[in-house]
């Protein structure tokens, strides 16, 4: 099954998000073995140096390690697993709170808001997932 | 020696109104896979014809792999044309052996796995296949030889799109990392990602050579995208 994949921006950036997001969510677990570049080019359906490029990228910001006769693992150093996915988390953040500041609402209504829900989804727990 | 293919000043004019492909100097890597686009009539064909030895520059000259376009570079192009050569009358198993015959590099098993993948029975002759079965047989016959160079003309457009996956998945799996593939075509959204570089040509011109990603960087839109703003009619 190919990828989803979006037109504007370049595809390199679009795989390493992705496999980013799979190493922070737990899906190729801390120090756990990477598909090789040709496997996961297929089946993205992307031109395998592109995938190339992107694990470079992720070697670059130490989420993956290259061993020389063992392909690609996931890095063992949980703490820089951990301080990407804070990251992500922050942007996401940022995100929500700019895209609610264009519907008109300030900060602290925002936050008003999350608490509410938060406040529902306690009382539900069991329902909600 | 990262240079496979080497055009320097390449015109092609079939007449003296009619110049198909202008002055074109241009270098390709190895290892790439790049796609050749524009317009009808921008020469894409010509171009294609004259790497492989159909059609001789009228100025220029071409080098493959550091020497110039002849029977021995042939040996090393495995060519898809846009229109067939092969007979209908012959059984697709006859035509593997044909292919054995001609080419050194072409693996006669690679052929047979990929025609089982797509449930083709070798034993039918060409001419009782649909279209789009045809034009899959003949990108195996081209995928199965161990060439440098692959030169694809319009490769998927007669086929389904699960078989267009099929194909492209084809390319990705049996390319070498040393070998380029050029595919020639105007379905530039199915097949930009997996391509390194495009070929711009417009008016027999070369109009741009860049990476997939510099113009996703640069435009912020797919090649595809920018492609319709470029030769915007």
């Amino acid at each position: 099954m190919a990828w989803e994949l979006d037109n504007d921006r370049p595809i390199y950036a679009q795989l390493v998000d992705r496999i980013q997001m799979q190493i922070v969510s737990g899906q190729y677990p801390p120090g756990g073995k990477l598909p090789s570049v040709r496997d996961l080019a297929a089946e993205a359906s992307v031109n395998p140096n592109t995938m190339q490029k992107a694990f470079a990228e992720l070697e670059r910001s130490g989420l993956i390690v290259t061993q020389r006769t063992n392909g690609r693992n996931v890095t063992e150093d949980e703490q820089r697993i951990k301080d990407i996915k804070d990251g992500l988390a922050k942007a996401e953040v940022d995100n929500f709170f700019a895209r609610m500041k264009e519907l008109g609402y300030a900060e602290s209504e925002t936050v008003e808001l999350l608490n509410a829900k938060h406040f529902m989804s306690n009382n539900n727990e069991g329902e909600q997932e | 020696m990262n240079e496979l293919v080497e055009l320097v000043g390449v015109t092609k004019s079939y007449d003296s109104r009619n110049v198909a492909v202008n002055n074109i100097t241009l270098t390709l890597p190895k290892g790439k896979i790049i796609g050749l686009l524009g317009p009808n009539g921008s020469g894409k064909t010509t171009l294609i014809k004259m790497m492989n030895g159909l059609l001789t520059p009228s100025q220029g000259s071409i080098k493959i792999n550091g020497q110039y376009v002849g029977t021995e570079t042939k040996a090393h192009v495995a060519y898809l044309p846009d229109r067939t050569y092969l007979s209908g009358g012959q059984k697709i198993s006859q035509i593997l052996d044909y292919f054995c015959d001609f080419y050194a590099d072409f693996s006669k098993e690679r052929a047979l796995e990929m025609l089982q993948s797509l449930n083709i029975d070798p034993s039918v002759k060409l001419k009782t296949l649909s279209k789009g079965n045809k034009e899959k047989v003949q990108l195996i016959l081209v995928m199965s030889r161990k060439a440098d160079l692959y030169i694809l003309d319009e490769p998927i457009a007669g086929v389904d799109p699960a078989a267009r996956d099929y194909i492209l998945r084809t390319i990705i799996n049996n390319y070498n990392p040393d070998a380029t593939v050029i595919i020639s075509t105007h379905l530039i959204g199915d097949i930009e990602q997996v391509l390194d570089e495009v070929i711009f040509m417009r008016y027999g011109h070369l109009a741009l050579y860049t990476s997939v990603d510099n113009i996703r960087e640069q435009h912020g839109k797919s090649v595809d995208a920018y492609f319709r703003e470029v030769f915007a009619c």
